[in-house]
């Protein structure tokens, strides 16, 4: 009988295997696309694949993950599971997730799959290939999940619709689209790099422990589900990097500078997920900062010390975004508690036991910068007049954010940067995205700010009504405070119910 | 300069033989639990071993049955049929 083959042998001869020189053309016209990035690659069968992962093996395994995750959902959804969660302002970090992320994970699906087609080496073709499959199941998986949620609550019904228009949701639809507009080696260092292996233990780890944590089965079932293959990607990432960095010296400076950008790209869309984890989960496992500690200084710093030997520094914005971690997600949710009114999610009034724990994890800033702002609003609330924000707001060209954040040095100062090109003048609101803006200034001059468009009349009409017609938000249900919306009735009105029958029994 | 590596699991009852692997045949294992998963740091380096696991298990474990059970990792890996390692080489 014939041997079974090792791990590392099988490894070769499925995935090698795979490859060849193209005779009838050549290879340069077959694959026209990764080398005017001027990326110098002398060797592909120097890749290696360290998780040794060959397609039969690969089906295998996602369809026993499937398995396991189909079975949750249909139990989840059989036993209205969405009555377990800890409180329902808990889905408005689902509905974000919906609307902001999910469209993400089909770009990665479809740009992967252009990556595997037109990048030489089998290796990493063979790597991307399975990473396109990835990203393809977790955006059906976590459109199947969330599609529980959207029978019971508000927000939740048209992201594919909303994605594209929504003034916060170009923040994330930019980011990747900026991404699949850059060629094949910075859209790895992008999305495999600075992304999957620098930045979305954030979105995926801390928080989906959250979601556990607060009684959501269903989301931290696909949020798992999808890092299992998460951690693959993020070997992928690595391995570009230190392949990339490897084969050439004059590969160095380029990397360098594509890392200093997508570091800084990623950063500033998680300020998103810094809200999530401080201000939407009503039950909170960490904060930010703690995970910011966790992810990317500790994590992160070990790696940047490891890739010292090939002369690559850490990101240039790093130290900003070290000295924003106390102040990140109260930022961010000023930006969104004033313009509630315009967005498919609530927000609210922090209660004296959130406010305690603000207090507790941001000493040096809580109670001095963020509390005087809440106890006021909370104040006009209770007089019946809730405050929003009707002018809209000024937006950074690239990041896409209104322009909320602060001095570095200075967090009572709001950062404002400028440059001027072809005659016209372009507003930023960091160090970070200006450097970007001046490096590729003829990619940036053509974003689509929502803001912009709403004045330029390209977004459903004058009124800020109208616009939000345009968006097909729900008016009254999917946006403005949670305190006194349909879900916020529903749910009292069920826990109402719930224990008279308790009484009754 | 020791640099730690780190490795999260799902904290399920197919993950618990390889955690306790983990933490038997890395000593300097610190284990830190949370809602639903488990994160183990230890300096410089991480082992696996399909024996270990195999033993807990009461069945032949396969080192690739990890992917369903893992969330994150940190460090570079080296994977052949007998050893899954995590290091800073």
């Amino acid at each position: 009988m014939a041997k079974k083959l090792g791990l590392k042998q099988k490894y070769q001869m499925m995935t090698r295997g795979l490859g060849w020189d193209t005779t009838y053309q050549s290879m340069d016209k077959v694959y026209p696309f990764d080398k005017f990035e001027g990326i110098k690659v002398h060797d592909w069968d120097a890749w290696e694949d360290p998780f040794r992962l060959t397609m039969d093996s690969y089906w295998k395994l996602q369809a026993e993950k499937e398995r396991k995750l189909y079975a949750v959902i249909d139990s989840f959804a059989q036993n209205n599971g969405h009555l377990g969660i800890s409180d329902p302002r808990y889905l408005n970090a689902v509905k974000l997730f919906i609307q902001g992320v999910s469209p993400l994970e089909y770009m990665a699906h479809r740009h992967f799959a252009h990556v595997a087609r037109n990048i030489r080496g089998i290796g990493p073709a063979v790597a991307a290939q399975m990473q396109s499959l990835d990203e393809l199941r977790h955006a059906q998986t976590q459109i199947h999940t969330i599609s529980h949620y959207n029978k019971f609550f508000d927000g939740i019904h048209e992201w594919r619709h909303m994605h594209d228009r929504v003034w916060y949701l170009s923040v994330p639809k930019s980011f990747f689209d900026d991404a699949v507009t850059a060629g094949p080696f910075e859209f790895l260092t992008a999305i495999s790099f600075s992304f999957e292996y620098l930045l979305t233990n954030l979105l995926f780890v801390p928080f989906m422990s959250g979601a556990a944590y607060n009684g959501d089965l269903a989301t931290v079932t696909f949020g798992f589900s999808a890092q299992s293959d998460e951690s693959r990607h993020m070997t992928l990432g690595l391995e570009v990097i230190k392949f990339l960095l490897e084969q050439d010296e004059a590969n160095v400076p380029i990397i360098q500078r594509w890392l200093d950008k997508w570091f800084w790209r990623g950063y500033r869309l998680l300020t998103l997920v810094a809200m999530m984890m401080d201000y939407l989960l009503p039950k909170k496992i960490m904060s930010w900062q703690e995970a910011w500690e966790m992810y990317y200084e500790e994590a992160g710093g070990a790696l940047f010390q490891d890739l010292a030997r090939y002369g690559i520094k850490e990101p240039m914005s790093a130290a900003v975004a070290r000295k924003e971690k106390n102040r990140l997600s109260s930022e961010a949710w000023a930006i969104f508690y004033q313009y509630t009114h315009a967005a498919a999610f609530h927000t609210w009034d922090i209660d004296e036991e959130h406010k305690a724990w603000l207090a507790e994890k941001y000493p040096e800033t809580f109670d001095k910068l963020y509390r005087p702002r809440l106890d006021f609003w909370e104040k006009e609330a209770a007089a019946g007049r809730r405050f929003y924000n009707n002018a809209l707001p000024q937006l950074c060209t690239v990041c896409q954010i209104p322009m909320g954040f602060t001095e570095p040095d200075d967090p009572t100062t709001i950062c404002f940067r400028e440059s001027e090109y072809k005659g016209e003048h372009y507003h930023f609101c960091s160090d970070g995205c200006k450097g970007i803006f001046d490096n590729e200034p003829e990619k940036y001059v053509q974003s689509w700010l929502p803001v912009h468009q709403i004045f330029q009349g390209n977004c459903g009409g004058a009124s800020v009504e109208d616009v939000l017609k345009w968006y097909r938000m729900n008016l009254g249900a999917d946006n403005l405070d949670f305190s006194g919306s349909p879900e916020d009735k529903f749910w009292s009105e069920w826990h109402r119910t719930a224990s008279r029958a308790e009484a009754a029994e | 300069m020791t640099r730690n590596v780190s490795i999260t699991l799902q904290n399920t009852e197919d993950a618990r033989p390889i955690i306790e692997a983990i933490e038997a045949d890395n000593p300097a294992a610190v284990v830190v639990q949370y809602p639903a998963m488990v994160k183990i740091d230890v300096p410089d380096r991480i082992v696996v071993k399909r024996d270990s696991v195999t033993e807990r298990l009461g069945r032949d474990f396969d080192l690739q049955e990890i992917h369903l059970s893992l969330i994150s990792l940190n460090g570079y890996i080296d994977e052949d049929d007998d050893e899954f390692v995590l290091s800073w080489r």
